[in-house]
């Protein structure tokens, strides 16, 4: 079997943001996305702390203290971008006029909750930033992330043992070995990586999946 | 005359009590209004309880104030990243106390405290640790968590250009909690890069009209 890497998820998911759709890629992993929109593809990236229209990275010596991401990382302003104050930025989220968002996670469980802000470790100083208006505002939550912990455990899990950032939110996890959909009838496989089985992404999954209509263990890009 | 443009950052802060809850603009960097952190470093302060979506970054501005040890309490999204130091430890140490709220929920709790609001329900944080102890109501098909504002004695923001009448302007993502901020405290004090006359900003351009601010002070380019 061929595990995708980082940028092969992003590209993947990448693949399934249509045209002219509004976005909010999470800090971290998700960033990765923007790289890898088809050419030709007009997609809008929002970024919460209040801008519409994020560009590339700009060019060193170029960057600019007043214009950031989310990840408070340099970013330029495409022509026909936008500013706005806090307020605004979260009305868009939680007032779901954002089509997609795209986070990291610890965990995810069947029922679509997620964990992604808080290790629940006692000693950890929590952050949680806009995860938790993502998840409830988005009218599409994807997740992306590693199929497996370092130590071999699913992270598609029956309940979820972290914090929860918010209940029954995800739509659709992109993991390094397969595209899954979270629906009412349960978790659907859509995609898988090359050379894996349905059997073995099972039992590597440990919650019960089905075959989505389209899930043919088909290579993907 | 209304003419809302002080001399010095040092006259801006020099009424700030001890005990006082102070918002604070900015993203990170984008939007730190630096200066008036210096000045009331300067001013000295202390018991603050002071409202941000971070907790200071590197050594400088709100980070700087904590590491004077002049803030009590924090509410904030974000307070863990590579360069809180100042935070951690202050934070490790139990000398400062932190509400930890979402950012969406921040923004909103502030702007509704300046809209006049009294509380509000949001979908934001149902069913997670961050709305424990809170009310809830179920609104058509939805829950949501009661969420109330954050009132505030002071705000202290940065703007790009101002009048003596309080009119500001921003600049890119720097405008960030600022807009919100000032309509949400008995005094607002905004920082500038430049002061100009009356008429000078496009009316259709003035992000936050001056009835929001109560001082205005220059500071030039680099701050």
């Amino acid at each position: 079997m061929k595990r995708m890497d980082r940028n092969q998820i992003a590209a993947r998911v990448a693949r399934d943001i249509p045209e002219g759709a509004y976005v909010n890629l999470g800090i971290g992993l998700p960033t990765l996305v923007a790289d890898h929109i088809p050419k030709g593809r007009e997609v809008l990236l929002h970024s919460e702390n209040g801008v519409l229209g994020v560009g590339p990275k700009p060019a060193p010596g170029a960057e600019d203290g007043d214009l950031v991401n989310a990840g408070k990382e340099p970013v330029t302003l495409l022509a026909g971008g936008s500013f706005f104050h806090h307020a605004d930025s979260f009305a868009m989220i939680r007032g779901r006029h954002l089509d997609v968002c795209v986070l990291g996670a610890f965990q995810v469980a069947i029922n679509g909750d997620l964990a992604n802000w808080h290790t629940g470790a006692p000693d950890a100083i929590p952050a949680v930033g806009g995860a938790m208006d993502l998840a409830v505002g988005a009218k599409n939550v994807y997740v992306m992330m590693e199929h497996l912990t370092k130590s071999g455990e699913s992270k598609i899990v029956e309940r979820c043992t972290y914090p929860l950032t918010g209940a029954s939110c995800v739509n659709r996890i992109y993991t390094d070995l397969a595209v899954i959909d979270v629906t009412p009838d349960g978790l659907q496989v859509v995609d898988m990586v090359e050379g894996l089985g349905f059997e073995e992404l099972q039992r590597l999954t440990g919650v019960p999946l089905t075959r989505g209509k389209a899930a043919h263990g088909a290579a993907l890009a | 005359m209304i003419n809302k443009i002080v001399a010095s950052l040092e006259e801006a802060v020099a009424d700030i009590a001890d005990g006082s809850t102070i918002l604070i603009g900015g993203f990170g960097g984008a939007g730190m209004p630096s200066a008036l952190m210096s000045a009331l470093i300067a001013q000295g302060a202390r018991e603050l309880t002071v409202v941000n979506n971070n907790a200071g970054n590197g050594d400088t501005g709100l980070a700087a104030l904590i590491g004077a040890k002049q803030v009590r309490k924090i509410i904030c999204s974000f307070p863990r990243q590579a360069d809180s130091w100042h935070f951690d430890k202050a934070y490790r140490a139990g000398e400062l106390e932190l509400e930890l709220v979402p950012q969406g929920t921040l923004a909103e709790r502030i702007r509704a405290a300046g809209a006049g609001i009294g509380a509000f329900f949001t979908p934001t944080a149902y069913g997670t640790r961050l709305a424990e102890g809170k009310e809830t109501r179920r609104i058509g098909d939805r829950d949501y968590v009661l969420e109330h504002p954050i009132h505030a004695d002071y705000a202290l923001i940065k703007a790009d250009r101002g009048d003596r009448w309080g009119n500001l302007t921003y600049r890119m993502t720097a405008r960030n909690f600022g807009p919100i901020m000032a309509s949400a405290a008995n005094c607002t004090i905004a920082q500038v890069r430049e002061t100009v006359e009356l008429g000078q900003l496009d009316p259709e351009a003035v992000v936050t009209p001056g009835i929001f601010v109560k001082r205005v002070v220059k500071t030039g380019a680099t701050a």
